[in-house]
């Protein structure tokens, strides 16, 4: 008789769950950290929350500058018409909670009393798309869907630790509204690595490719330089566009990418519905350009809650499941290099 | 010009007695004006623009400072009017108030005019938000009060909502805040008409006892007749005073207020008029002066 080990399952972890991967170099609170650099600057920045300081990394913010810093409790509409008055009277606020809870609880208040008057209120949304195991109710993975209407709102979704310090700055220089998907807590640092500036409204080319390109946003930019440089291995040749903001969109960058017999992906940490996917095919529809866009993006579904990496892998989202879907979509077509009768790719 | 300053010297019988009749007179022009804006449209809001009357003259030509020539003046006083449908109320105040001219009424409602049938700020000096969503004028007041109290600007925030609104949760959010933060430069006007869109609040969604709720959320709560100036002057004297924690002013107002003919028909959140009435409101408006 043998006995077996019982295999150790994941476990959802905490709501703190980093997404970086084992052993990844990060950076700790990277928004809190920016925003107490920024507020040393600007006498007239000032925080709020609701009752997430600690989850959102604003506690660093408000340890540093506790006069500065407004406690508005477990109470999102009052949050953002709060952050609306503020802005009012001449302050420049940074209103912080889970993203569900900007978005989907607070929607009105985020649209007419700061939208519309076109106030400097930027709005800083935690737990963006599937950065957490607890399910539905945490996971926005339709908020860009929901905020994309919204005129006048700049909407931002970071990469990396690197992108936020240099985005926090830029969205308290925009004179209007925006909304920022906050990567929180132990941050992944990557774009340092690729002379990379964050620039408020434009898309930054990573890497060429003749073969390829991905077209990707916030952390799924990280998994499409893992891809990138997996695939080269298998000698494809790939390019990554990052594009951090998605509204307004940089159509131009969009445009130039997708202008070639390239394979053109599109990676997002969102729901295929309503975000960069749909985003890039109307950019190339409205442009008259007839060019298939491949989407990797969550399903227009409620998600399983669990173990991010599981969960990761399962929706599609992984560098596994991104290099594994490139590869099917290029199969025995034109762009493969394992194609039989391999027609030279142009870029 | 400057219209007030916030420094009034203690008053007495006299001048109490004066800033009565000064409040009367002024809340049968903006009766009047109601009456006319409403004349354009042939219908609307205009049972509750009587009926808040009074209190939007002894709030603008006695308790708010502001410059009519200079809306955005930092250290004006704000009033918010959440209930953007009371548009016609306060646009006649504004004309009153000298903010906007008397002669721009008649383009109530009308295309490319600037007052639209429901308040908005971008289209109008001296209106601080865009209502209409309800709800949103208490949680905007609270960062107009803790943004200006942080930037140690004295200058106070109004906010006058509906009972009606009060079904909104927003409003106690904001509520609750405003009294965590102790908030003294708020004060919050709430008209108790009674009625709403679908009909009587009691029916609609039972608001009672609404003096008792905001007590218990921590507030300085007074109640009065909102048709009666005597009582509101002190009331919002009082109120004035008052320090330590946000004030609310309740007041009971009476839909049609001033012209019996609308005061006596079956109550409306919006009200039809007929074409040959609106002279006789106006008739009965000013007997009512006269009395």
């Amino acid at each position: 008789m043998t006995s077996t080990t019982p295999r150790k399952r994941l476990t959802t972890s905490a709501m703190i769950a980093s997404f970086a991967d084992p052993g990844q170099r990060t950076t700790s609170a990277p928004f809190g950290h920016a925003l107490d650099r920024l507020a040393q600057e600007r006498p007239e920045v000032v925080g709020l929350s609701a009752d997430l300081a600690k989850y959102t990394d604003m506690h660093v913010f408000r340890d540093a500058h506790p006069d500065r810093f407004f406690q508005m409790g477990m109470a999102e509409q009052s949050l953002l018409g709060t952050a609306a008055g503020m802005a009012e009277v001449g302050l420049v606020p940074f209103a912080s909670t889970y993203s569900v809870f900007a978005t989907r609880r607070a929607y009105d208040f985020l649209c007419l009393d700061i939208a519309e008057p076109n106030l400097n209120v930027n709005v800083v949304g935690a737990l963006p798309g599937l950065t957490t195991g607890y399910g539905p109710s945490h996971q926005a993975t339709e908020d860009l869907a929901i905020l994309r209407g919204c005129p006048n709102l700049t909407i931002v979704d970071p990469c990396d630790s690197v992108d936020i310090e240099q985005a926090v700055p830029a969205l308290a220089a925009a004179p209007g509204p925006t909304y920022l998907r906050l990567l929180r807590g132990a941050v992944p640092t990557v774009l340092d690595e690729y002379d990379y500036r964050f620039e408020l409204g434009k898309a930054a080319e990573l890497r060429t490719g003749r073969d390829v390109v991905l077209i990707s946003t916030g952390l799924m930019t990280m998994r499409a330089l893992q891809a990138a440089a997996r695939l080269e291995a298998d000698h494809v040749d790939v390019a990554v566009l990052h594009v951090p903001t998605i509204k307004p969109l940089d159509t131009e960058a969009v445009l130039r990418a997708a202008r070639t017999d390239r394979l053109v992906v599109t990676l997002e940490n969102h729901t295929v519905v309503g975000g960069l996917a749909e985003s890039v095919a109307s950019t190339l529809a409205f442009a008259g350009a007839g060019t298939r866009v491949v989407p990797i993006a969550l399903p227009d579904e409620f998600l399983a809650a669990g173990a991010l990496p599981t969960l990761h892998d399962r929706y599609g989202l992984s560098t596994d499941a991104v290099v594994a879907r490139v590869k099917a979509e290029l199969g025995g077509g034109t762009h493969a290099p394992w194609a039989a009768d391999p027609a030279p790719a142009t870029a | 010009m400057t219209a007030l300053t916030s420094t009034r010297p203690p008053a007495t019988t006299a001048d109490r007695a004066e800033r009565i009749e000064r409040i009367r007179q002024a809340a049968h022009r903006i009766r009047r004006n109601a009456l006319d804006m409403g004349e354009v449209q042939g219908q609307g809001y205009i049972g509750q623009a009587l009926g808040v009357a009074d209190v939007l003259a002894a709030v603008y030509t006695d308790q708010l400072r502001y410059r009519p020539e200079d809306p955005h003046w930092p250290d004006r006083d704000r009033f918010l009017l959440s209930i953007g449908h009371y548009a016609i109320a306060l646009y006649a105040a504004l004309a009153e108030a000298g903010t906007i001219p008397l002669e721009e009424l008649e383009t109530y409602g009308s295309d490319d005019s600037r007052l639209p049938m429901s308040a908005m700020a971008s289209y109008t000096p001296g209106v601080e938000i865009s209502g209409g969503s309800l709800g949103h004028g208490l949680p905007v007041a609270t960062g107009m009060a803790l943004g200006l109290r942080h930037l140690g600007n004295g200058a106070r925030v109004f906010n006058l909502l509906s009972d009606g609104e009060l079904d909104e949760g927003s409003t106690w959010e904001a509520a609750l805040a405003c009294a965590h933060h102790g908030l003294d430069n708020v004060t919050a006007i709430v008209d108790v008409n009674a009625l709403q869109a679908d009909g009587p609040t009691v029916g609609v969604l039972r608001t009672e006892p609404v003096t008792d709720k905001w007590r218990a959320f921590g507030w300085h709560a007074l109640r009065v007749d909102g048709n009666d100036v005597a009582a509101l002057v002190d009331a919002l004297d009082e109120l004035r005073a008052h320090r330590g924690s946000p004030s609310v002013l309740i007041c009971d107002t009476r839909i049609g207020s001033g012209v019996p003919l609308l005061e006596s028909r079956e109550k409306a959140h919006f009200m039809r008029v007929e074409e040959h009435e609106w002279q006789i409101a106006r008739d009965q408006l000013q007997e009512g002066l006269n009395r």
